[in-house]
């Protein structure tokens, strides 16, 4: 009896240390493969601060404000990259940021119900379409379509440095409309559910007071929903920075800085599709490394914020779109 | 109230009706605005696309410059083992880590890798690219599969870690308790209870994962290369999709533009059956639960 009782408490005990050690190994092995993340984050900031090294040595702030670039003389300035994809990206938005809000104003408060779905699920597409596409699409059906608005505008609007410049088609303008289109759908997803996110009662409220339906949304569900609007715009923002493919395809690829939106010009991640695999030079890859640091550090700086951002509006919010 | 202050009302009331008006015209005209671009590239595909798609496309290897014929083979099955590939790196760390972070994500180190995988889906890809380059392109001395699947495979992780574990912490309380209740312990009950009713949401993380790296041209630039054979070793320079399109539709030979929108058409068209699948599995899910 006694023996038994013994034996029974001892195989529960050990079932017991079984079932807690087999826990603890599932605690840890799932713990190991989310730390990898940091892993990755971690290595990969090392390896583009030790590999850019280099060059940040021989040219530090220098490197920022330098026009020249010059592999052959061993001679690098990233300035025409930087201004390429500022400019590039501030036309995608300009261009991008009243369509998409819009757009989100539309799926979250306007559309009847059994639109809403299929309507967001197109938005989704166009966010699905790989960027050589937009890219193949841009070289044959965009950059020609605009040789004739270029030349056009440049006829009538002489005198405005922005429509100067020869009507090449591909270009900076080419470029902002590309980058436009890929971050419309970003900015109108993530709008959208930070929209929803809205507490109906901040609605019920407007309308007590007699608000109309633009009045509610203007006032008060604004905002509440500003600053995840704001992430919305930077998380488009980011995207705009980073994307390659469609923007090498049609921007023209040329370092220079010019006024003219028909210019070819050429960006950050354009350069490092380009020329990464044709560098030989030590230095010429220790400054496309310190390009790709550069775009590296601002997208982070940039996602970072745009995720507070709209964390705190939509809290535990995803980006909306499969990105 | 005199007749002027109704009368000033009244178009108040007017104007405040005109504005609403306005915006309701503006807010559907910018819904057509931002579904016109996916009409007109979807259009061009298929009108452009179409032409090229034969049986050649999909079985034979690209001819050389001035040799009509030829297909894509060798891309088609180079974006499947890359795919593939990466899968094999994206996945276990996605799915686990996206576990971790549902079951027992709350302190600061969860908080971590949770922002990180955000930062992480925000990193341009061409840079995930120069990383696996500096990882493993040069102490291996040469372009290859394997590096393109890994740097598809890190681009993978934040999606399916994100959606693993939004849809993991959708399953209600109530069934992991009661398998706790039968004495299960937590690692099973995790594998066996809570998976399985999470089953479509990983599915759907997974399938959006795929869809988003197998449009990718930028990293495998410099990891994968290309070639217009056959990639029989996955530690030899491997074709795919994406830069085949970029390589043919930056060359001035029209033959080759022709093949160009053909695999774009293909690319699409498999990337939109992924999103639908995608759209497919978590139908109906925990809808309510949300």
């Amino acid at each position: 009896m006694e023996g038994a009782v013994d034996k029974s408490r001892s195989l529960k005990r050990r079932g017991l240390f079984t079932a807690k050690f087999g826990d603890g190994v599932f605690r840890w092995t799932t713990l190991a493969f989310a730390a990898c993340v940091i892993v990755i984050i971690a290595l990969l900031a090392y390896l583009l601060v030790a590999d850019s090294l280099p060059a940040i040595r021989k040219f530090s702030w220098g490197f920022l404000t330098g026009h020249t670039w010059d592999p052959v003389h061993d001679e690098f300035g990233g300035l025409p990259f930087v201004f390429g994809t500022v400019v590039s990206s501030a036309l995608a938005l300009l261009l991008a940021v009243p369509i998409s809000l819009g757009a989100a104003i539309f799926l979250a408060e306007l559309a009847p119900p059994w639109l809403r779905n299929p309507l967001s699920f197109l938005v989704e597409l166009l966010a699905a379409v790989p960027s050589v596409v937009y890219g193949i699409w841009g070289i044959f059906v965009l950059a020609p379509a605009l040789r004739p608005a270029e030349a056009w505008l440049g006829a009538h609007f002489e005198s405005v440095p922005l429509f100067s410049g020869t009507p090449y088609g591909v270009g900076m303008l080419a470029a902002g409309l590309i980058l436009a289109i890929m971050v419309l759908p970003i900015i109108t997803a993530v709008s959208r559910d930070v929209l929803r996110a809205v507490p109906v009662t901040q609605r019920e409220a407007a309308y007590a007071l007699g608000a109309t339906r633009w009045e509610a949304i203007r006032g008060p569900v604004f905002r509440y929903a500003r600053a995840g609007i704001l992430g919305a715009i930077i998380l488009g923002l980011g995207r705009a920075l980073g994307e390659t493919m469609a923007v090498t395809m049609v921007i023209g690829n040329t370092p220079k800085i010019s006024a003219s939106l028909f210019e070819p010009a050429y960006t950050m991640p354009s350069v490092l599709a380009n020329e990464f695999m044709e560098a030989t030079g030590s230095l010429h890859i220790a400054a496309l490394m310190e390009i790709a640091l550069l775009l590296f550090v601002v997208t982070i700086i940039i996602n970072a914020s745009a995720r507070l951002l709209i964390w705190s509006v939509a809290r535990g919010a995803p980006a909306g779109v499969a990105e | 109230m005199s007749a002027g202050a109704m009368r000033g009302s009244g178009l108040r009331h007017l104007r405040r009706k005109a504005a609403n008006g306005a915006m309701w015209g503006l807010a559907t005209l910018s819904i057509f605005a931002c579904l016109l671009p996916l009409g007109l590239v979807l259009y061009y595909v298929i009108a452009q696309g179409a032409a090229g798609i034969n049986l050649d496309f999909f079985t034979k290897l690209p001819k050389p410059v001035g040799e009509p014929g030829g297909g894509m083979a060798n891309a088609i099955a180079g974006s499947l083992v890359l795919v593939g590939l990466a899968s094999l790196v994206g996945l276990p760390i996605g799915i686990l880590g996206g576990i971790y972070l549902a079951e027992f994500g709350k302190g600061r180190f969860a908080w971590t890798v949770r922002f990180l995988a955000d930062v992480l889906s925000g990193v341009p890809s061409i840079v995930v690219g120069i990383f696996i380059w500096a990882m493993v392109v040069v102490p291996t001395h040469r372009l290859s599969g394997l590096a393109g699947g890994a740097a598809l495979g890190v681009m993978m992780i934040p999606t399916v870690m994100r959606t693993t574990e939004e849809l993991v912490r959708l399953v209600p309380m109530s069934l992991r308790e009661a398998s706790l209740s039968l004495g299960a312990t937590h690692w099973r009950t995790v594998l066996k209870v809570v998976l399985v009713a999470a089953k479509g949401g990983v599915v759907t993380g997974v399938l959006l994962a795929v869809s988003r790296i197998a449009g990718e041209a930028a990293p495998l630039l410099l990891t994968a290369g290309g070639s217009s054979f056959w990639a029989t070793r996955i530690d030899q320079p491997m074709p795919s999709l994406p830069v085949q399109i970029f390589t043919y539709a930056i060359q001035p030979y029209d033959d080759w533009h022709r093949q160009a929108w053909a695999a774009a058409l293909v690319l699409v068209s498999l990337v939109f059956v992924l999103s639908v699948a995608a759209r497919y599995a978590t139908r109906g899910r925990f809808r309510m639960v949300r």
